[in-house]
């Protein structure tokens, strides 16, 4: 794959370029990006939506007298280009201008990362149908029934600007889930790798099936405190809730958790949490959409908070360097870190097992939604494999509960941290995180099933 | 647009399908937004591209190509077929759709206004308005303000002759100002959280809601929450205000009435639903004055799920969800009516956009008017809750809880204080069942939802949901702060 822009992209920026200056407007940003991008989805073991999309998408952005905004087609033949070049000219002469209105990014070297793999790229309908089929007889082969997606896919994204910024980056995505479900029970698995021959889908298909049979005539355990250990992916879509308030913006407005708590310890000594875009077991570009590279930050070290990230309009107010986590401009919200890398321990999941007396086992958590800003509670639900473990063991299935839990609290009652690895949920973006043993859990409510 | 798409299925069934369906989409979105004085975000996008199904080797294929060269359409009909025949590896048995019979047609939704046509200076303008109004109030710490609009053609054609050309043209607006002090977050949103109002109208919507003249209340209330008192906990009578119980028919009745969900289409992300098939007919869903419809014509009012004709070109009904408390209707697709041994489709089927694939999605998912006052519906002791702050619901959609921006403690049907955090919780048919009184036509707002998530990849639909205000009975307060 190229390590600079492929000629479309060049041709399509010039072209802008060149479209604006006849109308007179000299700064211009351009972000392209394209892909293509198949999934394999199936239930009731089996394939039942197999599908497969290609898109190119072309994006303006003009300062015209400290006045932006942006438009967007996905035509890219000249009379595309020249169209979507006069909507933004149009539209952004009719915006106000904003004194603090950042100028177009300035042209830096970027962090080197390898993420694209042709193989992946290349995958076939039929070797993604193949590998369904053989992840089905594993779960039917138990007795139960599979539902699940296995996709494969690239995306590249470019960022041009009239200073001579042209960032440029390429990468493929595979993600391999997987839900077994028995009468009474069920459970899942999932992975994500930029190398699709990084997935083991039987495996996955395996542990899912395994979940799904432990966790068969569930009991109902009363809504209460309780020790817990969330495995990674449950880790990470609640612990990821809280990233977005990692913003110097988000401070500023007032709407971050962190306001009046930046330095102080608001989470336990064995919390450090990074964010960094390099990270092996990480995707995604090392440049942020104003065209900054990313640069690494420590978010949170010895449980307090310490950086916060800065897109250029912020960092300019607070007199720093910009970070390289900043959304394409013009927006509302400022940036975020992306690439978050939760720090683990010695601790295996038979180990957390193994050490606790009472308490519960959560696979997957569902639904999470934000129930206090500032003291940052979320709500939720388990699913997908809940279980009781009793003097060091495993011993029977649980009807799923509701949680209304603190993330301060959470992360201050770390009791145990495993080995961090590459999480995949759904509703976060994937992270680097371990699996956790967590003393005093809420679980308010108990559901059905 | 029409050679487009008809191109396209020649393009497909001369590959010898057993059926094929095409959707060419042009459409164009304006957003902007406005963020304590300045303009947040303005922006234009325009795309255009086609979507292609087919039935081959007894299974589904689905490609999509913003290529619209003659040969970039028929290398996205080969995909199309390459990926039906590739499904042939986990197969259990052919694909059977519902019939449904041929239609030409061309619809556009009702729009007196075009969006559009209205200047973004106007527009920007207009909000800067409403956010200097709210920033008036010194306890406004952030102030935000957005429209939105849509207008999206498409045309879809089949293998079974029907050629439909539909336009419909969408509009948002709303406003919210969050107060920070002491430790504490406040916000309240009108008219509506997340955006505001949706609705398939024009940029009369805009006018209609005169954003302006509501926004010193709504900063007031922004304050005033932080000395409110903290909701209490337990067991009391709830009055919701109409957006919110919107949402609760989105959540608890809307999306375990998916078919799709029920047979097992979803299990592996959205779930699946407690309304299994033997449920049907049978189950007391809620109580007597319950009356839900799923309703996509343009009758019901301009919802975000009303159309003429759906992705799967089976024109809009109205189906009677639930009738006098017992449970009586799905949402189907053509395949999923066959599953049941139903003889058509009602019409639910939706793709959220030309590079994805038709899935049920609610239509106008409504609560039938009641026929009391407002007085009757505030009569007596209770909590009172206005306008969503989350939402949350199991993956087989019988145990939610949602939080609200304001709540307010009702004596002897008047408001007696302000209470701040207020949420309620409960499992859906309870719920329902407890409803004891539905105010009338006159109060009923048909709200829109515009984000709706669902599938994977994951496609995010717009839906409509009316509601008076209604009351419920005994129900489980304040859980979200407990433990």
């Amino acid at each position: 794959m190229a390590d600079s822009c492929p000629p479309w992209c060049a041709d399509a920026f010039e072209q802008s370029l060149a479209a604006a200056r006849t109308r007179g407007v000299q700064d211009v940003e351009v972000i392209l990006a394209a892909g293509s991008s198949a999934l394999t989805r199936f239930a009731n073991n089996a394939i039942h939506q197999n599908v497969s999309e290609t898109a190119r998408h072309l994006s303006v952005r003009v300062i015209v007298e400290g006045r932006t905004a942006r438009a967007s087609t996905n035509r890219l033949d000249p009379d595309g280009i020249r169209e979507v070049v006069e909507q933004a000219i149009g539209i952004t002469r009719l915006t106000e201008p904003d004194p603090d209105l950042p100028p177009l990014a300035e042209p830096a070297p970027y962090p080197s990362v390898q993420r694209h793999f042709e193989a992946t790229a290349r995958a076939t309908p039929e070797e993604r149908a193949l590998a369904v089929a053989e992840a089905i007889r594993a779960v039917e082969g138990a007795g139960q029934t599979a539902a699940g997606i296995y996709s494969t896919g690239e995306s590249a994204f470019a960022l041009l600007n009239s200073r001579g910024v042209a960032a440029w980056h390429s990468e493929t995505m595979a993600r391999f889930s997987i839900t077994a479900m028995a009468p009474d029970s069920s459970g899942w698995a999932k992975a994500s790798a930029c190398y699709h021959g990084d997935l083991d889908p039987l495996a996955l298909a395996v542990s899912a099936a395994q979940k799904a049979n432990a966790s068969r005539h569930p009991r109902e355990l009363p809504a209460g405190r309780y020790t817990v250990i969330l495995e990674p992916a449950a880790v990470l879509d609640l612990a990821g809730q809280m990233f977005g308030d990692f913003s110097a913006t988000a401070i500023r407005d007032g709407r971050s958790f962190l306001n009046d708590r930046i330095g102080q310890k608001i989470f336990g000594d064995n919390i450090r949490i990074h964010d960094d875009a390099t990270h092996p077991l990480q995707a995604g570009a090392p440049f942020d959409g104003e065209g900054v590279p990313r640069r690494p930050l420590t978010l949170v070290e010895s449980g307090a908070p310490r950086d916060i990230a800065y897109c250029r309009h912020a960092a300019a107010l607070a007199g720093v360097e910009p970070t390289g986590h900043g959304f394409p401009l013009p927006n509302e919200y400022g940036e975020a870190p992306a690439n978050i890398v939760i720090a683990g321990g010695e601790s295996s999941l038979a180990e957390m097992i193994a050490s606790t007396g009472h308490g519960v086992l959560v696979t997957r958590l569902w639904y999470i939604r934000e129930v206090d800003p500032y003291e940052k509670i979320f709500t939720g639900m388990t699913r997908d494999g809940t279980f009781l473990v009793e003097d060091g063991r495993v011993t029977a299935g649980l009807r799923n509960f509701r949680f209304n839990q603190g993330l301060m609290e959470m992360l201050s009652n770390v009791e145990l941290l495993g080995t961090p690895v590459r999480a995949s949920g759904e509703e976060a973006f994937d992270m680097v995180v371990p699996a956790m043993k967590i003393g005093n859990f809420n679980f308010t409510e108990v559901t059905r099933f | 647009m029409k050679d487009l798409a008809l191109r396209a299925l020649d393009a497909l069934a001369r590959r010898g399908v057993s059926y094929a369906d095409v959707r060419a989409i042009e459409s164009r979105e304006r957003e902007i937004t406005t963020k304590n004085g300045k303009a947040g975000h303005v922006s234009s996008s325009d795309s255009i591209g086609i979507g292609m199904r087919v039935v081959a080797a007894g299974c589904w294929g689905f490609a999509a190509t913003d290529d619209l060269t003659g040969a970039g359409i028929d290398r996205c009909a080969a995909l199309a077929l390459a990926i039906a025949r590739a499904s042939a590896a986990a197969k259990k048995e052919d694909v059977a759709l519902a019939p449904e019979q041929s239609y030409r047609a061309v619809w556009s939704s009702p729009c007196r206004i075009d969006p559009f046509s209205i200047p973004v200076d106007r527009q920007l303008g207009a909000l800067l308005a409403v956010d200097a109004e709210l920033r008036h109030n010194p306890a406004t710490s952030l102030a935000e303000a957005s429209m939105h609009f849509e207008r999206r053609r498409q045309v879809f054609a089949s293998t079974l002759g029907s050629l439909i050309d539909q336009t419909r043209v969408m509009s948002g607006a709303g406003f919210s100002a969050l107060c920070y002090k002491d430790g504490e977050i406040q916000r309240r949103s009108f008219p509506n959280s997340f955006g505001g109002q949706y609705q398939l109208k024009g940029y009369e919507l805009v006018e209609e809601l005169d954003l302006l003249a509501h926004a010193p209340r709504i900063a007031e209330e922004a304050a005033a929450l932080h000395a409110a008192e903290q909701c209490p906990e337990g067991e009391f009578d709830l009055i919701l205000d109409s957006s919110q119980l919107g949402l609760q028919i989105h959540e608890s009745i809307g999306h375990p009435i998916e078919l799709d969900r029920v047979l097992g289409s979803e299990a592996n992300y959205a779930g699946m639903s407690f309304l299994t098939l033997d449920q049907l007919n049978r189950l007391r869903y809620g109580s007597e004055i319950v009356n839900v419809v799923c309703d996509a014509r343009l009758e019901h009012g301009p919802g975000l799920g009303t159309f003429a004709f759906d992705d799967e070109g089976v024109p809009a009904q109205s189906i009677d969800i639930i009738r006098g408390g017992l449970f009586t209707g799905y949402m189907t697709s053509r395949e999923t009516a066959a599953a049941i041994g139903e003889t058509r489709s009602n019409g639910c089927m939706r793709a959220d956009g030309w590079a994805r694939l038709p899935l049920i999605r609610m239509t106008d998912v409504s609560l039938l008017p009641g026929e009391q006052s407002l007085e009757e519906v505030f009569s007596g002791d209770g909590i009172y809750m206005e306008t969503n702050r989350s939402w949350s619901i199991d993956d087989k959609r019988y145990n939610f809880q949602f939080g609200c921006e304001i709540g307010w403690e009702i004596k002897n049907g008047r408001r007696v204080r302000m209470l701040k955090n207020p949420s309620y919780s409960g499992i859906s048919t309870e719920f329902w069942n407890a409803c004891s009184a539905i105010a009338g036509r006159e109060h009923w707002t048909l709200w829109g939802v515009p984000n709706c998530g669902k599938g994977q990849p994951e496609q995010v639909m717009g839906t409509g949901h009316g509601a008076s205000p209604a009351r419920f009975h005994n129900i489980k307060i304040g859980s979200a702060y407990g433990g």
